[in-house]
């Protein structure tokens, strides 16, 4: 039965998700340097545009379609066939709600690896990763976690609204990007955000859009809603907080970067565990994703030496693995019937599974993203030359420049 | 007492700073600039209209020296900024009258360095 209270806030939900995407994009092209900015916000807007087709052409029923031994979906709902108004079961909202909602999802995700791979990527090579990483890594995935018959859902693992499925799976496919590509040339100590305040600007309709992200993953209007999108601006808040303490502790200044960054940690780190832990673990969370999310920014990066450009996997890979590790400790039935009590509530097997759920997400991704980048790198090319990279990614790859000089 | 202005490619003037670095010369100017030589500029298409042999985008390096200075100045900035490819850049070389420090109105030669 349809719940058209229910459909509202989703179709409400569905345009919150939406505009995480060209938000991500301005929060990107705010960091990266001027020469280059075109071609962040031009790589957000196509993954918005050719992941919307793929998901009603093949995507959707990849990842909710008819189940093929809990590891795909039939391609049955190829083309949005037989797709119509009536709700899945247990559900309350047309399905093409559902599968607006859903695409909004698989939109972002790849939106989130262009970080690590920015200023460098060739755009032709970049358009066919994209599509092969969403059909093969992301869609899959999707299907083990959320679809009903996902072997991951059976084995009970809890991810709320995407901290596996999302910002794992991109943080380590872009960490294995950045590895594949190599640093940017004569990059050594990184460099200046061309534009902050449209990082911050970027990071603010993030947090925004993010209610949609996590209070719409309830999928119905109801406590757990309502749990959810308090724990997401707390967790957000929290994690900001740290992020800025940290870094006065640490460098001797709280910066507006910190305090962006840290907030985007907290997003993460809430988003698996949003709708099933309460508002104090929420703090929790959101604290312990900026702990982490800094130690591998500041720390570890800068040991290893990799060129995560704008941290992708310092900050989604690792609060998304925090997040999911901490849904186990902190999920409880109060908040969320439907869900899971966590070690923390007597259920120390929930945290096992979330482990177990995040060790699948990090080695499929690994592995997937560097197949799927030796094939385009080998066919199509993914790295721009050394010419191109120096002149930008804007006058060599779209042949605009995002500022002018003089008039 | 010279004047140096280099004209080079905007990538390369962290590598020009370190070797002025290296011969002492600390003290420099710069500014964006934009500028055409030998080298083509990139073609702009704007909504199908295109924009042939724009002006490429540079960064020009103006340092006040002392005689002695000089070529040692000149040898540090073709260190950092040659690619040996068209559009490195030129250096330009002028005499320079005078050179006053406002804080203490020192001229010539000590108030340079």
């Amino acid at each position: 039965m349809i719940n058209y209270v229910d459909t509202v806030w989703m179709l409400i939900a569905t345009a919150l998700v939406m505009i995480m995407t060209p938000t991500l994009a301005f929060f990107y092209g705010g960091l990266v340097r001027k020469k280059n900015v075109l071609s962040v916000l031009m790589q957000t807007y196509v993954i918005l545009s050719v992941v919307s087709i793929q998901w009603i052409l093949i995507g959707y029923s990849l990842a909710f379609g008819p189940d093929l031994g809990g590891v795909i979906g039939y391609l049955n709902y190829a083309a949005l066939t037989g797709v119509g108004m009536d709700p899945i079961k247990g559900q309350t909202i047309p399905q093409q709600v559902f599968v607006l909602f859903q695409m909004m999802f698989a939109v972002i995700t790849p939106a989130l690896i262009i970080g690590a791979f920015i200023e460098r990527i060739k755009f032709s090579g970049f358009v066919v990763f994209t599509l092969l990483w969403t059909t093969l890594i992301y869609d899959p995935m999707a299907h083990w976690v959320w679809s009903s018959d996902g072997w991951l859902a059976k084995l009970g693992a809890l991810d709320f609204a995407g901290g596996t499925v999302i910002h794992i799976l991109a943080g380590i496919s872009a960490l294995i990007m950045a590895l594949c590509l190599g640093k940017r040339t004569g990059m050594t100590t990184g460099h200046a955000p061309h534009n902050l305040p449209l990082a911050v600007l970027g990071a603010g309709f993030l947090w925004f859009g993010w209610f949609g992200f996590n209070a719409g993953s309830a999928l119905s209007v109801g406590p757990v809603t309502v749990s959810a999108f308090l724990n997401t601006n707390t967790a957000a808040a929290a994690a900001a907080i740290t992020w800025m303490i940290l870094d006065w502790i640490e460098n001797k200044v709280p910066t507006v970067l910190g305090v962006i960054t840290g907030i985007v940690a907290g997003l993460v780190a809430i988003t698996p565990a949003a709708g099933y832990v309460k508002p104090m673990a929420a703090i929790v969370i959101g604290a312990c994703g900026s702990i982490f999310g800094f130690i591998f920014v500041t720390k570890i990066k800068a040991q290893f030496g990799y060129d995560d450009s704008l941290d992708v996997f310092g900050v989604h890979g690792i609060a998304g693995i925090v997040g999911a590790l901490a849904t186990g400790l902190f999920a409880t039935k109060q908040i969320n019937p439907g869900g899971a009590n966590g070690l923390f509530y007597g259920n120390p097997k929930q945290f096992l599974i979330q482990g177990l759920a995040v060790a699948v997400a990090v080695v499929f991704s690994a592995v997937g993203t560097f197949i799927i980048f030796k094939v385009v790198d080998v066919v199509i090319g993914l790295r721009v030359d050394n010419d191109d990279e120096y002149i930008g990614l804007d006058l060599t790859q779209h042949h605009e420049a995002g500022y002018t000089l003089m008039e | 007492m010279k004047y140096v202005v280099a004209i080079i490619k905007p990538h390369k003037l962290e590598q020009v700073k370190a070797e002025l670095e290296k011969e002492e010369v600390t003290l420099m100017t710069v500014v964006d600039a934009l500028g055409c030589g030998r080298q083509r500029g990139v073609t702009e298409v704007y909504r199908g209209v295109k924009e042939v042999g724009n002006l490429l985008h540079k960064v020009k390096i103006e340092i006040a020296v002392n005689d002695a200075f000089l070529e040692r100045t000149i040898s540090a900035i073709i260190r950092g900024a040659r690619e040996g490819e068209i559009g490195d850049g030129k250096i330009f070389v002028f005499d320079l009258n005078d050179c006053i420090r406002i804080r203490t109105g020192e001229r010539g030669g000590k108030a340079i360095g």
